[in-house]
């Protein structure tokens, strides 16, 4: 479903982003990667659709090579991967369903976009990925008068709305509280599920990682340090990955009770 | 301690002083150059008839069955500054997009922008009509053209201000979806600037309606034509009337273009 | 079963409506959005053609080869300027920067007074703000050239006409920047001092003063930069300063001398403009 092949990236400045990473990530997974910021979490997830370029190797999607694509056929494969943001990625004084249908220009030319015309069918595929994150009475409000939660599950309907194979999870819920963490994480769970759509999320709270993954793996300047089942990741790996013993704040858990003192 | 603090305070007063003085002699040397003169040539009795004129405005020239009346000339001024304001709206888009430093990968590319609209700007509108009545004729039209280039170097600068302030996310968000770049622009950034280009719309409409005004001086149509003749003819009542007319049009027009802009942010 | 659009819930722009309990008619009010949206943009367009035909808006006789014509043959003589008459118009350009200088001296330090009566944290009473307001907001109805063409009128052809024009212009302008910039001061200051005694006088002085100088002197340099601009056209209705030249030239047809009239505002113009926004970002 997505390799990727020796992938390099290495910065302008000479640091190496990513260092030889060669992974297989079959169709229906729920892959969450794990590491310390700056370990490459980020990079590995947006060369995926090629937000970053990759300086040598190839990663193919779904039998494509994103890497030696360009143009229409580039952006072909773009969409068919829904990416979903740590800040949402909005745009802010639109409704939620200017927002989601958004989602769908990549199905039509640029000129008949131009108008902001979208036909019936995209409508009911938006107002139907609105649905499925159950916020669909909502369409008709301004994005920025829907709280973190909230548009973070109108960002995954947009991501829906491609009808895409593969979902990409930049830190999705790095900006939420605790409580709407898990309903966010709960939606992209029953959505891999249900639409077998293959999904690759980064976190970095350790507990959620397990709770929700199927697959994990774990990352450390830019290398692959673990590969493996949930049932595999114990806390002396998540050590190993981490270089150190876990924080507390690299806890969920820790997080909420944090939440709940001060709250 | 002691020592350093009496010198360290000093030191700007001193640089005060020489700045005040020193304006003060430039202001008195520009004063110098404004002759005073024509109060005395015309003295009191034009001061009175200016006076008479104001208070008793020519309430007849409001309305005249047979045209050339203050109403039509006002609503021509207002047709200008409409029209105008709407050509610059949208002529300055493309030269918006040319100055934003993030629409284009290179600093050249976006400076010579500015530098343009710069130009642009400092070229003022009454020499524009001029060039334009040379152009298409004296009248509403060259004013609608003089106003219309003009005011894209000022809108031009305000649009490309808010295309810069332009939140990334969506762009990013919506490329990854695999659109492309026309796409972008039309679902990515347009959507987070209109409102604030047409409330600047708006604002620069309230600029337009003022310089519409003074087109007529030169002959580029509007309330400024029969204000010219009535100024040169001493016809006081009628330049009361006039102005009065300019005053409640302006006024009118900022009273519902400022509403409009608030609604609209 | 749509409601009707009401004002409140179907302007350009405004809030959307609160959400209803039921999701289904929150859907349902896409019908109406849509079409005020339609009809906004039918009755813009409806008012532009009317008002295009109303002025003659003619864009093929604006390319037609006549005025194409007429437009090229003075492009032709304006990117041609002729250098040696830039000496005799020096004297009417410096008498264009004193236009400005006088003008916006004299209108800047007439604005203070108007301008702490218009703040109301300076002046709390309402009977005062609002009929200076008033007052303000009609002197600022008028373009400075009309102030001028009304001078010249008045007081006859020459600089002091244009210099009380500038006066009346950066009055407006001034008071009405500076009045803004005062009642956007920090109160915290003007609390302290009143709960310490302070009388009104002591209470401008040294409360809102202080605090509001470095803005005023701003607005002050922003007023000069846009007097410079406006005094060189003044001339056209005989207030003096270079537009004089420049209509003359215009009249007879020497685009190559009207050239360097242009060009030569347009670098004085530059130049001030750079220093003045140095000052100013200096000042604040």
């Amino acid at each position: 479903m997505i390799e990727f092949k020796n992938v390099v990236k290495q910065y302008p400045n000479g640091t190496i982003g990513l260092n030889n990473i060669n992974l297989t990530i079959g169709e229906g997974e729920f892959v969450v990667i794990v590491g310390l910021s700056g370990a490459g979490k980020s990079t590995l997830l947006r060369s995926v659709n090629r937000l970053h370029d990759i300086s040598s190797g190839e990663i193919v999607v779904d039998g494509k090579s994103i890497t030696k694509a360009s143009g229409k056929q580039l952006r072909r494969i773009r969409r068919d991967i829904g990416m979903i943001f740590q800040s949402f990625n909005l745009v802010k004084r639109a409704t939620v369903l200017r927002n989601v249908l958004s989602g769908r220009v990549g199905y039509h030319s640029t000129f008949s976009t131009m108008f902001g015309y979208f036909p019936k069918e995209d409508h009911d595929i938006a107002l139907d990925a609105l649905s499925r994150v159950n916020i669909r009475e909502k369409a008709y409000s301004r994005a920025d008068q829907l709280s973190g939660g909230q548009q973070q599950r109108v960002s995954i309907a947009r991501a829906l709305a491609q009808k895409p194979k593969v979902i990409l999870a930049d830190e999705p819920v790095a900006s939420l509280d605790p409580l709407t963490t898990r309903q966010v994480m709960d939606d992209l769970q029953r959505i891999n599920r249900e639409l077998k759509i293959t999904t690759i999320v980064n976190l970095h709270f350790i507990d959620l990682a397990r709770e929700y993954a199927t697959r994990i793996i774990g990352l450390r300047a830019g290398e692959v340090v673990f590969d493996g089942p949930v049932s595999e990741a114990t806390d002396a790996k998540f050590a190993e990955i981490y270089g150190r013993p876990i924080n507390e704040d690299e806890l969920l858990a820790a997080e909420a009770a944090k939440g709940g003192v001060t709250v | 301690m002691n020592q350093s603090v009496p010198s360290s305070s000093r030191l700007p007063l001193i640089r005060n002083w020489i700045v005040g003085i020193l304006l003060i002699v430039l202001f008195g040397w520009s004063l110098s150059a404004m002759k005073f003169e024509g109060i005395q040539e015309y003295g009191a009795q034009v001061m009175a008839s200016i006076w008479e004129g104001f208070t008793h405005p020519d309430w007849d020239y409001v309305y005249l069955p047979e045209g050339e009346d203050l109403l039509r000339g006002l609503l021509e001024t207002l047709i200008i500054s409409i029209l105008g304001t709407f050509i610059s709206a949208f002529l300055c888009i493309p030269f918006a997009f040319w100055a934003s430093s993030n629409m284009s990968r290179f600093q050249a590319v976006s400076g010579s922008g500015k530098f343009v609209l710069t130009v642009i700007r400092v070229f003022p509108e009454i020499i524009m009509a001029i060039l334009f009545i040379v152009a298409v004729g004296p009248g509403a039209f060259a004013g609608v053209l003089a106003l219309g280039v003009h005011s894209i170097g000022m809108l031009a600068k305000l649009y490309s201000e808010t295309i810069e302030a332009v939140d990334n996310g969506p762009r990013e968000a919506l490329i990854s979806s695999g659109a492309s770049k026309l796409q972008v622009l039309r679902f990515a950034v347009l959507p987070q600037v209109i409102p604030q280009f047409i409330s600047y719309a708006l604002y620069r409409f309230e600029i337009n309606i003022r310089s519409a005004t003074v087109l007529g001086l030169v002959g580029a149509g509007g309330i400024g034509v029969p204000l010219l003749f009535a100024l040169s003819s001493r016809n006081w009542s009628r330049v009361g009337i006039i102005l009065l007319g300019v005053v409640i049009l302006v006024t009118i027009i900022d009273l519902i273009s400022g509403w409009l802009r608030r609604r609209i942010i | 079963m749509t409601p009707a659009p009401t004002p409140e819930t179907a302007e350009v722009g405004a809030p959307p409506p609160p959400p209803s309990k039921k999701p289904a008619p929150t859907i349902d009010s896409k019908g109406p959005q849509r079409f005020k949206a339609l009809f906004t943009w039918l009755a813009f367009i409806v008012v532009i053609v009317v008002c295009g035909i109303r002025v003659d808006a003619d864009f093929v006789q604006l390319f037609s080869k006549n005025s194409m014509d007429n437009v090229g043959r003075i492009m032709n003589d304006l990117i041609r300027p002729d250098w040696s008459y830039t000496g005799r118009i020096l004297p009417a350009m410096i008498e264009t920067v004193q236009i400005a200088i006088a003008g916006t001296v004299i209108g800047s330090v007439l604005a203070v007074p108007v301008a702490l009566l218009c703040a109301v944290n300076v002046m709390p009473k309402k009977i005062v703000t609002i009929p200076a307001r008033i007052v303000l907001n009609l002197v600022r109805t008028i373009p400075d050239l009309l102030f001028a063409a009304v001078f010249v009128a008045v007081f006859g052809i020459g600089a002091f006409a244009g210099m009380l024009a500038l006066v009346f212009f950066s009055f407006g302008l001034v008071a009405k920047l500076t009045y803004e910039a005062i009642e956007a001061i920090d109160p915290g200051p003007l609390e302290a001092m009143t709960a310490s005694g302070a009388n009104k006088i002591q209470l401008i002085v040294f409360g809102v003063i202080p605090q509001a100088l470095p803005y005023f002197f701003s607005y002050v340099l922003y007023t000069f930069e846009v007097n410079v601009r406006a005094a060189a056209v003044l001339g056209f209705v005989g207030a003096g300063g270079i537009g004089l030249h420049l209509d003359q030239q215009l009249n007879s047809l020497r685009y190559d001398r009207a050239s360097t009239i242009i060009l030569l505002t347009l670098v004085i113009v530059l130049v001030i403009d750079y220093a003045s926004t140095y000052l100013r970002r200096k000042l604040l």
